[in-house]
């Protein structure tokens, strides 16, 4: 039973650790007391994060298995990455704050545009149909950013596609990527993008909308008959997902120095899945949790080196049996149930 | 049966060559007419001809052996299955070209044989989601928790209450659906398909699998809400009792075609009836 209590006690969790750890965080930073290795992985974790958190309003709310959402976190890179250059170059806009959110912004809604394309053909199809042809779109978005070239010549914007022949400075290179990108990301912008998805994406679910969004999956007949109209709610889920992955994106983008388009693969896609996956499908917590633990442990498994990914799935497979065990599941029950409250229970389950 | 017999007080009126209403509907628009409605599964003809007309207070029954297209004649006037042949109407306006979302929003609520409740989400969201179209506010009074959002789920919350209060369920609002006893689960889709405003109601099979008591109480329960909310109600039912003491016309279904129609009393005496639901008496047996 998941008590609305419970729920907002969960949601109430989830702010308040995000915000303690970010605290804890900036005065680590401050005190120059973390790793050189965590601190220059902190923004890319919150890129993560918010892809998989968009990514569970895809696959565990509306109940579609997308393998395209790389995709629109490139879509929404190499936006960001041209409107901060351009905003630079052609208008010689200093402040690293409003050029980053204006940034973020635009990769945003670029990539909901994006997903707003790609979403009438294929939320038409359902189940294995539905994931083969997203798996085909993020690689065709991969594909064309690697024919694009943009340059900015004063305050246009020349853009050429298989012709790298423009006027002025070049922004994208092809299939050599973002080059010399000025880096105006910072930590502080990447907790606020995270808490701003986390928002959207709880009220979401906790509205009317998100309810339709729920009916749907659940049951696609009843919900009909109750006069929902299951296409505008899977596209609703659809393209709030893609503009949250283009806005993170956009805050990956533009704290790289450079950035080729096969970042954005098949193989990134998959990776942000496997978050979903690991942290619970549905379940908006666990997906931060596990996009947080899965980007800092390749890293922390580097001294095994050629061995580091081999390591890596082992472990995957080692969490995901363990935490289906009925044994593990009986042993954390019995832990939460001598704190004597259903709520702890919950948080487990929810 | 005396209580049963009681409950049927308005007499029944002939309707120009399509069935009978009650009395108290006849100055009213009929909120169903079907005209030879029908759909063919490549060449099976799984309801054919079927015209019926419903008055704006009636309680109608469809009775009929497995088989006969009863529940097909559900998901022809929900628009599960588009018809192939014919005509139907709600409250006079055509309904050829709506889709099922816009029946549901014409006023056509119906339950399942099979329960197709939302079995992960309370028992509460799912009532609430029945008044989708009734307490509406969009994606950013969601998003932001605007005034209106706070407004409209308190408003969504105490009809929500007020609707499960009639099957006394207000209690267990905070269920997850998929945990209700069987019983409480057929209940629950009747209040869901109430929260959408309905004029005409569509139950299918409300009684399986509930007990002589339980469907006691729900005959009760459809009177109530049939008299509380003025509404037309159409079930599908194999409980017998159930059907002649609540229905006060029923049509009979077999092989998709209409073999009966009448009131309870007209219908058990019809020989065709009897015929498709026991059989022929064999002429040779001495």
């Amino acid at each position: 039973m998941k008590t609305k209590k419970s729920r907002l006690i969960t949601q109430a969790v989830t702010y308040g650790v995000l915000i303690l750890l970010f605290v804890i965080l900036t005065i680590m930073i401050n005190n120059k007391s973390i790793s050189r290795t965590l601190k220059g992985q902190l923004i890319p974790i919150c890129s993560w994060i918010v892809m998989a958190v968009s990514l569970n309003l895809v696959v565990g709310i509306s109940g579609e298995l997308s393998l395209g959402h790389a995709g629109f976190m490139g879509i929404g890179a190499f936006t960001g990455i041209i409107v901060s250059g351009w905003l630079l170059n052609g208008f010689q806009m200093e402040d690293p704050t409003l050029r980053l959110l204006l940034a973020i912004l635009a990769g945003g809604i670029i990539a909901g545009i994006a997903g707003m394309l790609i979403g009438i053909p294929v939320l038409r199809l359902r189940g294995d149909y539905l994931a083969i042809v997203t798996l085909a779109f993020g690689e065709i978005i991969k594909n064309v950013m690697n024919c694009v070239y943009v340059s900015v010549d004063g305050q246009t914007l020349n853009w050429g596609f298989l012709d790298g022949n423009l006027p002025g400075t070049l922004l994208l290179n092809g299939p050599m990527g973002a080059v010399k990108v000025k880096t105006i990301a910072t930590f502080t912008a990447g907790f606020i993008l995270v808490m701003f998805s986390l928002i959207v994406v709880l009220n979401l679910i906790n509205s009317r909308s998100g309810r339709a969004i729920m009916a749907a999956r659940d049951n696609r007949i009843a919900a009909e008959s109750m006069g929902i109209n299951i296409t505008k709610y899977k596209m609703m889920a659809f393209v709030t997902a893609s503009v949250l992955a283009g806005m993170a994106g956009a805050l990956y983008g533009l704290s790289m120095a450079t950035l080729l388009p096969t970042k954005f693969s098949f193989n990134e896609s998959i990776n942000v899945l496997v978050f979903v996956v690991l942290g619970g499908i549905g379940n908006i917590p666990g997906s931060i949790v596990s996009a947080a633990a899965l980007t800092i442990l390749p890293e922390k498994l580097r001294f095994l080196q050629n061995y580091r990914m081999l390591a890596y799935a082992i472990l995957l497979i080692l969490v995901m049996l363990l935490s289906n065990n009925p044994m593990v599941k009986m042993l954390v029950r019995k832990i939460f149930h001598r704190r004597g409250d259903d709520e702890s229970r919950e948080e487990m389950r929810a | 049966m005396s209580e049963t017999k009681q409950r049927q007080q308005t007499p029944m009126v002939p309707y120009p060559s399509k069935s009978f209403v009650p009395e108290r509907d006849l100055g009213n628009i009929p909120v169903l007419e079907c005209n030879h409605l029908g759909i063919e599964f490549g060449g099976l003809k799984a309801v054919d001809d079927f015209s019926v007309i419903m008055g704006r207070t009636e309680i109608g029954g469809l009775i009929g052996p497995n088989g006969a297209g009863k529940t097909t004649i559900f998901n022809l006037l929900t628009k599960v299955y588009q018809p192939t042949h014919g005509t139907m109407m709600l409250e006079g306006k055509d309904m050829g070209g709506m889709t099922t979302v816009d029946v549901s929003k014409a006023g056509i609520a119906r339950t399942f044989q099979n329960i197709r409740l939302f079995n992960n989400m309370t028992v509460e969201e799912n009532v609430r989601i029945g008044l989708h179209n009734q307490i509406r506010y969009g994606m950013f009074n969601g998003i932001l928790r605007l005034p209106k959002y706070w407004k409209a789920e308190k408003e969504q919350h105490e009809k929500t209450l007020e609707l499960l209060s009639i099957f006394d369920m207000a209690g267990m609002a905070d269920e997850r659906a998929g945990s209700l006893p069987y019983g409480a689960q057929r209940r629950l889709e009747i209040v869901r398909a109430l929260a959408t405003s309905p004029k005409l109601l569509l139950l299918d099979e409300p009684a399986a699998g509930m007990n002589p008591h339980e469907t006691e109480e729900l005959m009760e329960n459809i009177i109530k809400i049939r008299d509380q909310f003025q509404i037309a109600i159409l079930l599908i039912e194999h409980d017998m009792n159930l059907v002649m003491g609540i229905c006060e016309d029923i049509c009979v279904l077999n092989f998709g075609k209409i073999i009966a129609k009448g009131t309870p009393a007209e219908i058990q005496a019809n020989p065709a009836v009897i015929e498709a639901y026991l059989g022929k008496r064999k002429e040779a047996e001495a």
